[in-house]
């Protein structure tokens, strides 16, 4: 479980993040919604660490990160994986290395016993038959697949998702949603996605935190997130013309 | 604090000694082909150039290997090729670590709680600094051999002449001086353009921007160290 408790940010005198505080349970999707550039990211980066929030503390299963020594937050991110927006794949290496890489670092497993579990994680992810293939040769759906296996190889107890299905079509955005969430179960990981897209809120939304401007504005599960009352959720929410038509009848 | 960084928090030995063969292939031989073509012109214009202003009849040829060999064991060797190194290896630094800024992956490396400065730069450093001086020998011979070709193809100078004057007077400590500088060199290179690709922020422009910048800054790095090592040692 991951907690975050009244995180402020700002950025050149100008706050993005206006004490955010919430819960994240383990073994549920959690989803961080909202129009962009209203500071999901920057909460994400907060809570992985990537930036330091001005105040606030964040917890994972009770110890604190923010203000925890070098040697106990490296081995609370050893625990992380992450997939970025953009798969972050490392350029000069295929994608049984992508994979393989925390392997290499973090563990001190045989290279059979690496290269078995780089298969079944990339079995996992629904792909075979990739592993030399260099991140350049495969496509955008492919990538995110890639990251999830890389993110998930080390037994990561906490995963992150950073916009997971951005550039994806429809079919594909689903497919990674929902191994997203299969994952989740399956592992009883503490999972928080970032995502603008209320098909993924709709298909995986079992914790809903939404922002707007910089402010935690609602929060809640995606089977109630239509009858909010926040203005700005149900102009987030109802924004494409399908979403309305769906309310209207 | 970002050269303080490259010791702390590291990764085991092993990780290391493979990461550094590798840069060391990527830094050193992949700057062979420059450092031969370079090298081998540098001397013989060298060569060419000192026997145009010799009209002195009271100055004999062999003077000309002796300019050749003393220009390029203490300034064009460690000096020219490092500009050369700095064009080559240090924008390709900045630019490989400011792809990786920017397409995230260096935030990958931090999320898995691997010291990214470490992990990336450390090795880049330590392979330029192993490297560089042995490109400078080499680029030494080639330049002295490049104003031999020039001198005997051309007439200048007879090969005894030329073999006579690059023996004459040799001092060895300019060999220890040009290591000194070679070593020196390559890690302001190394590390003044892996700071620049480090922290590269935005988007494909400033990748360019940062390459363009390790590079400048590199280059007035050489000469302003170049200056103060030959007052200091010299």
């Amino acid at each position: 479980m991951i907690e975050i408790e009244h995180i402020k940010k700002s950025f050149d005198g100008k706050e993005v993040l206006h004490d955010i505080s919430g819960r994240f349970e383990a073994g549920r999707t959690n989803l961080i919604i909202g129009a962009s550039g209203t500071g999901k990211t920057v909460l994400l980066k907060c809570i992985v660490g990537l930036i330091a929030p001005d105040e606030g503390n964040v917890f994972y299963d009770g110890r604190d990160f923010t203000h925890a020594d070098r040697d106990l937050k490296t081995e609370i991110r050893r625990e992380i994986g992450m997939l970025f927006q953009g798969g972050a794949l490392f350029d000069s290496k295929n994608v049984q290395e992508n994979i393989m890489f925390p392997l290499n670092i973090l563990t001190d497993m045989t290279v059979d016993e690496k290269l078995d579990r780089v298969n079944f994680c990339l079995q996992r992810v629904g792909l075979e038959n990739v592993n030399q293939k260099m991140p350049s040769e495969i496509s955008g759906g492919m990538k995110k697949r890639v990251g999830i296996a890389r993110a998930i190889v080390n037994n990561s107890q906490y995963l992150f998702c950073d916009e997971p299905n951005s550039g994806l079509d429809p079919q594909t955005a689903i497919l990674i949603d929902n191994l997203i969430q299969e994952i989740t179960k399956e592992y009883g990981i503490t999972t928080i996605v970032v995502t603008h897209d209320m098909n993924s809120v709709m298909e995986i939304g079992e914790y809903v935190m939404f922002m707007h401007q910089g402010y935690k504005v609602w929060e809640g599960s995606s089977e109630n997130i239509s009858q909010a009352e926040a203005k700005e959720l149900q102009d987030f929410i109802f924004a494409n013309k399908l979403m309305r038509m769906m309310k209207s009848s | 604090m970002f050269l303080g960084s490259l010791f702390v928090n590291r990764e085991s030995f092993r990780t290391y000694v493979k990461l550094i063969i590798d840069e060391s292939i990527l830094v050193g031989v992949g700057s062979i082909f420059i450092v031969v073509i370079v090298s081998t012109f540098m001397g013989a214009v060298t060569a060419v150039q000192t026997a145009y202003n010799l009209v002195s009849p009271l100055i004999q040829d062999y003077i000309i290997g002796t300019l050749v060999r003393d220009m390029t064991v203490q300034e064009l060797a460690p000096t020219v090729i490092a500009i050369v190194f700095a064009g080559k290896v240090g924008s390709s630094i900045s630019s490989g670590l400011g792809t990786m800024r920017i397409t995230e992956q260096i935030d990958a490396l931090e999320v898995m709680g691997i010291n990214s400065v470490s992990y990336l730069v450390l090795p880049k450093v330590i392979a330029a600094v192993l490297m560089y001086p042995l490109l400078v020998i080499l680029a030494m011979f080639l330049s002295i051999y490049g104003g031999y070709l020039a001198g005997t193809l051309t007439n200048i100078i007879t090969e005894q002449e030329y073999i006579y004057g690059i023996r004459l007077d040799f001092n060895p400590f300019t060999i220890k001086f040009a290591m000194i500088k070679s070593v020196v060199f390559a890690f302001l290179i190394s590390s003044i353009s892996a700071y620049k690709g480090f922290f590269t922020k935005g988007g494909a422009l400033e990748v360019g921007i940062a390459s363009t910048s390790a590079v400048t800054n590199s280059c007035i790095a050489i000469l302003l160290a170049d200056y103060l090592l030959a007052q200091l040692l010299l």
